[in-house]
């Protein structure tokens, strides 16, 4: 079967570099240029694929992204595959490995072809009607939809390529190196403007670059050949840059735009590794100018699907470009003079032309002539109502149209062919056009889609701007780049165009057949199986807008999006409800234009990188002693630390122990360090916490609870007055930037008055927390001259003191209830102070513990943390804290909220202890609490916030907010669970220690 | 993606920036004298408009400061960029 049908060779093919590659597991062979398309069609391989719905044998219909049927798999098997890739667009490579999809076993005999048969049982909608009863069946349907969704199959190992992101900045961008993209570049860089020109393919020129059309003529030469001329000239030219394979996707506001540059695909699979590829350009132009062009549409007709039926535009291409014929017996069918072009262009040189179809009643224009000429007979006003071959065309029938267009008459022709182009007008290629925000207008007389507006920052050129003819395209590309760039000549005011192009058209959107539409299928996607016949019963449903009509037919809901079908669509439904298409609008053209790769979109973001973290200056000795960790906002924080094979729960109760029998030792430099600065910084503490801090002594620290401006406990945190004007504060771990950013806030806006200045140290300081009642001997050990006396050093104070060379902050705060010390270091010293600690609390067994005991030993002192026990519901009274709340202060953040009458409710949920009455039950934390086991439906009081098995009182506790708590001081309570109710006692949630005598131990 | 104009270091990508909501809501200098009512108006009440917007916005990735922007919600145009403490253009 396989013939050679190359027939004229291209400067666009090297036909000395021969690639052989595989398809369906058989090795064909083709030339240094050709895409996958082009070199099975040179093979005579019209078959690619199988519909998603109906399973119908496919072909390659297109040649570009916009191709809704030859989508294949690439390199099935291997790390490297890809579904649903469009053949069109893969450039054959030396290793090259393509199957078809959405077949079983094959394409050339797949069992889902039955689903063809059963079509008449498959309507728009199918799914949603009938997998609707009985709803317990869903999950047995789901079964079976699912396995028959999806077209390709994921790649399953890791993606071993790597990909990239650049930021680019352009003052122009030109999208589309066709005839406009080429001209508008260059004028653009000639002009001093930083110009970046991308194109989706490999080559620059667009349709353009193959127009031999010998009645168009640009100073004097043929469009091709002048054009040519005119991209060896752009080499020369500087501020310009040139991107091929790069495909814009996304077109946001203000100019920002995201491009998919391809680096690698198309290289011999041995020369893919450790290159970049794939890369995300993210553009910010200062303006853009779109030369999108515009992609021809197919005609609907019955049974217009069959593998050989390919766009005009398409098979003109193959031949001109790669020097492919696509069939031996070749038929256009259209509507207008583009295939006349493209009859021409196979005629030359030497394919044969059987005949062209045209629903026009006649065109005068000189190429129809010269078709004439070339005695290839022409069938005026018929158009085809059917077509035959299963896997391949082999004939099409054709009848007389109506005048109206309504109907057949006549008798019925047959006509052998092997390939049919059809050629149904242009559309705009708009899609990037509304992306940025803009607003489409009908166009009535050439029943297309264009841009409502040029604007000074993007302007629409070329067939994507509505100029479909060579002398049109010059003349309003000129004025607008003028306009846009300001700019009094260029090059194209001297251009001499003469042209014989005819826009003459007679559009149908659906071509009737002898057989009622029921009988028939006219497929508007391709891609999904949806036919005019789907979306005349989604009218008769009642379905009136044209997003619903989509997405209950599914038309332009494939990979490819709809660019061949959607005008029919819309063109259909405007006919059939009796509205103008320019009231109808179009449905949103959402980005990507064509479909991007993850690898693509996350760029260098994978691995380690995928979410940053941040680690102490600590960490390697934490990893040393096989910490495990625990992740706190960025930080990686040691959570315990097992020995010989310790559970966590075993590990955490030793530590536990130790660090209130003897020592422990904690690092804590994750918790957030701002410094504060100015002659108001007391002042402002005054403001934003909820106690009073002009008194505070320097040298000495103070704990303070911060509020939202609704009441609400927002962060807390020991700060010390280091100085007159000078403090630090410290904030949870989690809180950190959002608190200095509240802060900033604050200062910037509502208090600009105030001398204050906020700096993040967070970073610059190292801390171990050293506590236990060995803790002061260890100290000492460390700072031998340190007068560590309760006088000299007591409970909420701070010293200065170098331990050797190194200098360091101490306060003696406390977070676990233990005589305590917090070690602060500049960061690089962090890990040297820490074993130090280690080494001089080696004789007390000083134990490091991680999170989960610090968590453990706050909850025997009944310490709050924020962000676990509270959850931006719970004020300072409902915490039991009423004591931090200053009467006397006029203002602080959130004080006015603290007498709403929301928040002075009695049954708020409130902080309690709760206490299991079998002292060796643990309680879930968010377990819910119920005073009633009988109730219906039963009333939850609350939730469990923090529980643990307390090693130091050997019994279980917890702390929990409880409705109406504060008043429930030994109430029983219950905790249901699965399987059993869980009685519980509310009690003072400080179970350690009340008197704080430990604190001076 | 918006390019904003931070009146401190010139135009920047928008996701350098964080959006604080509504622009021009003093906080009472007396909440203590205020009735509920009065301090809920302060508290939770913003406009969600189509069409121009007052909104406060941060450089947050970058110098920190804050400052106001006049928005069009409905078509995300940037009307005028202007500092804290400074008069809102007239409309």
């Amino acid at each position: 079967m396989t013939k050679n049908l190359r027939v004229k060779s291209s400067e666009y093919i090297d036909e000395t570099n021969r690639i052989s590659f595989k398809f369906n597991g058989k090795t064909y062979h083709g030339f240094k240029g050709d895409t996958l398309a082009s070199a099975l069609l040179a093979n005579d391989v019209h078959l690619v694929g199988r519909s998603f719905k109906y399973h119908r044998p496919r072909g390659i219909m297109t040649s570009g992204s916009e191709e809704p049927n030859a989508i294949v798999q690439i390199n099935p098997g291997t790390n490297r595959t890809e579904p649903n890739v469009r053949a069109t667009e893969v450039e054959i490579y030396e290793g090259l490995d393509a199957s078809s999809q959405n077949c079983w076993p094959s394409v050339e005999f797949d069992i889902g072809g039955i689903n063809n048969f059963l079509s008449p049982f498959f309507p728009a909608g199918f799914y949603y009607k009938t997998f609707m009863w009985p709803a317990s069946f869903w999950e047995k349907y789901e079964f079976f939809i699912r396995h028959s969704a999806g077209l390709g199959k994921s790649p399953t190992s890791s993606d071993p390529d790597i990909y990239d992101h650049r930021n680019v900045h352009c003052d122009v961008l030109v999208v589309g190196a066709g005839i406009s993209g080429i001209q508008a570049a260059k004028i653009s860089a000639k002009n001093n403007f930083k110009t970046l020109l991308v194109d989706e393919k490999n080559e620059l020129g667009g349709s353009t670059i193959y127009e031999n059309n010998e009645f168009n003529k640009i100073n004097n030469k043929t469009p091709s050949e002048w054009l040519k001329k005119e991209i060896e000239e752009l080499k020369g030219i500087k501020n310009l840059e040139i991107k091929t394979r790069t495909s814009v996707a996304a077109y946001h506001q203000y100019n920002y735009l995201l491009a998919r540059e391809n680096l690698t695909d198309h290289l011999d699979a041995k020369d893919k590794t450790n290159k970049i590829r794939q890369r995300l350009l993210k553009i910010r132009a200062k303006k853009v100018i779109l030369a999108t062009g515009a992609l021809e549409r197919p005609l609907i007709f019955n049974n217009n699907d069959r593998p050989g039926i390919m766009l005009s535009s398409a098979v003109k291409k193959y031949s001109e470009f790669y020097g492919v014929a696509c069939g031996s017996k070749n038929l256009f069918f259209t509507n207008n003079d583009s295939a006349y072009e493209s009859a021409l262009s196979l005629y030359n040189k030497g394919i044969n032309v059987e005949a062209i179809i045209d629903i026009r009643e006649q065109s005068e224009s000189k190429i129809v002539k010269k078709v004439k000429e070339a005695g290839i007979k022409i069938y005026w006003s018929h158009t085809i109502v059917d077509t035959a071959g299963y896997k391949r065309l082999n004939s099409v029938s054709i009848m007389k149209l109506s005048n109206d267009g309504t109907s057949v008459t006549g008798s019925k022709i047959s006509i052998w062919c092997d390939c049919l182009g059809v050629a149904g007008g242009w559309t705009p290629a708009v899609h990037l056009y509304t992306q940025s925000g803009n607003k489409l207008k009908f166009d009535e007389e050439k029943k297309v889609f264009l841009p409502n507006q040029n604007t000074s920052e993007q302007i629409s050129v070329g067939s994507c701007g509505g100029d479909f003819k060579i002398d049109e395209i010059i003349k309003n590309l000129n004025h607008k780049l003028k306009d846009t760039l300001n700019i009094k000549e260029t090059d194209l005011d001297n251009i001499k165009v003469e042209i014989d192009q005819e826009n003459s058209k007679r559009n149908i959107w659906l071509l009737p057949s002898d057989k009622p539409l029921g009988k028939t299928k006219p497929f508007v996607d391709y891609q999904n199986d949806a036919t005019a016949k789907d979306i005349k019963l989604a009218l008769r449903e009642g379905f009136r807008s044209i997003e619903h009509v989509k997405r209950y037919t599914t038309t332009g809901m494939g990979t490819d999006q709809g660019k061949l079908g959607n005008m029919h669509a819309l063109g259909i439904i405007a006919d059939t409800a009796g509205v103008k298409m320019g009231e109808l609008g179009t449905t949103t053209f959402r980005p990507p234009y064509t479909p991007l790769t993850f690898g693509t979109i996350v760029g260098r973001n994978v691995g380690k990188f995928f979410d940053i973290f941040r680690r102490t200056p600590m960490n390697d000795w934490h990893v040393e002693n096989k910490a495990q960790f625990e992740n706190v906002g960025q930080w990686k924080r040691a959570w315990y630390y097992p020995f010989n094979g310790e559970t966590m729960h075993q590990a955490v109760q030793r530590e536990s122990k130790a660090a209130r029998e003897s020592a422990g030792i904690l690092d804590a430099s994750t918790l957030g360090k701002i410094d504060i600065q100015g002659s108001d910084a007391s002042e402002f503490l005054n403001r934003v916490y909820t106690n009073a801090w002009s008194k505070l002594a320097i040298g000495k620290c103070r704990y303070g609870l911060m509020l939202n401006e609704d009441g609400m406990v927002y962060d807390d945190g020991v700060t010390t007055r280091l100085g007159e004007n000078h403090y630090i504060m410290t904030t949870t771990t989690g809180g950190a930037a959002n608190v200095l950013g509240k802060l900033e806030d604050y200062l910037q806006t509502e208090w600009p008055e105030l001398d204050v200045y906020l700096t993040s140290v967070t970073d610059h300081y190292a801390t171990a927390s050293l506590c236990g009642p060995n803790s002061k001997k260890i100290l000492k050990k460390i700072i031998p001259d340190l007068d560590l006396s309760d006088e000299n050093f007591p409970h909420m104070s701070f010293k200065e003191a170098n331990i050797g060379n190194i200098q360091c902050r101490i306060m003696r705060i406390s977070f676990t209830g233990e005589h305590s010390y917090e070690i602060n270091v500049q960061a690089s010293y962090g890990k040297d102070l820490w074993e130090k600690c280690m080494e001089a609390g080696q004789e007390f067994n000083i134990t490091p513990y991680g999170t989960e005991t610090m968590h453990l030993l706050r909850a025997e002192k009944g310490f709050i943390i924020v962000g676990q026990d509270t959850d931006g519901t719970m004020t300072p009274i409902d915490l039991q804290m009423d004591w931090i709340v200053s009467k006397k202060k006029y203002d602080f953040i959130g004080k006015r909220s603290l007498y709403r009458s929301d928040t002075m409710r009695e049954d708020r949920k409130q902080l309690v202890g709760l206490l299991t009455d079998d002292p060796n039950i643990v309680l879930e934390e968010g377990a819910q609490i119920v005073s009633e086991l009988n109730q219906n439906p039963v009333e939850m009081l609350g939730h469990v916030t923090s529980s643990y098995f307390s090693p130091n009182l050997n019994k279980s506790i917890a702390l929990a907010v409880v409705r109406g708590g504060k008043d429930m001081m030994g109430k029983k309570l219950f905790v249901p669970m699965e399987n059993k109710n869980i009685n519980v006692t509310v009690a003072n949630p400080v179970f350690y220690d009340e008197k704080n005598e430990r604190l001076n131990a | 993606m918006f390019l904003i104009n931070c009146p401190y270091c010139g135009e920047r990508d928008q996701q350098e920036f964080k959006a604080g909501g509504e622009a021009h809501i003093e906080r009472p200098k007396q909440p203590t004298e205020l009735s509920d009512d009065e301090w809920a108006e302060y508290l939770f009440m913003r406009k969600n408009i189509k069409g121009v917007q007052f909104e406060r916005w941060n450089h947050a990735h970058g110098c920190r400061k804050w400052f106001n922007m006049v928005r069009d919600t409905s078509n995300d145009e940037i009307k005028a960029i202007y500092k804290m403490g400074e008069k809102p253009p007239s409309q």
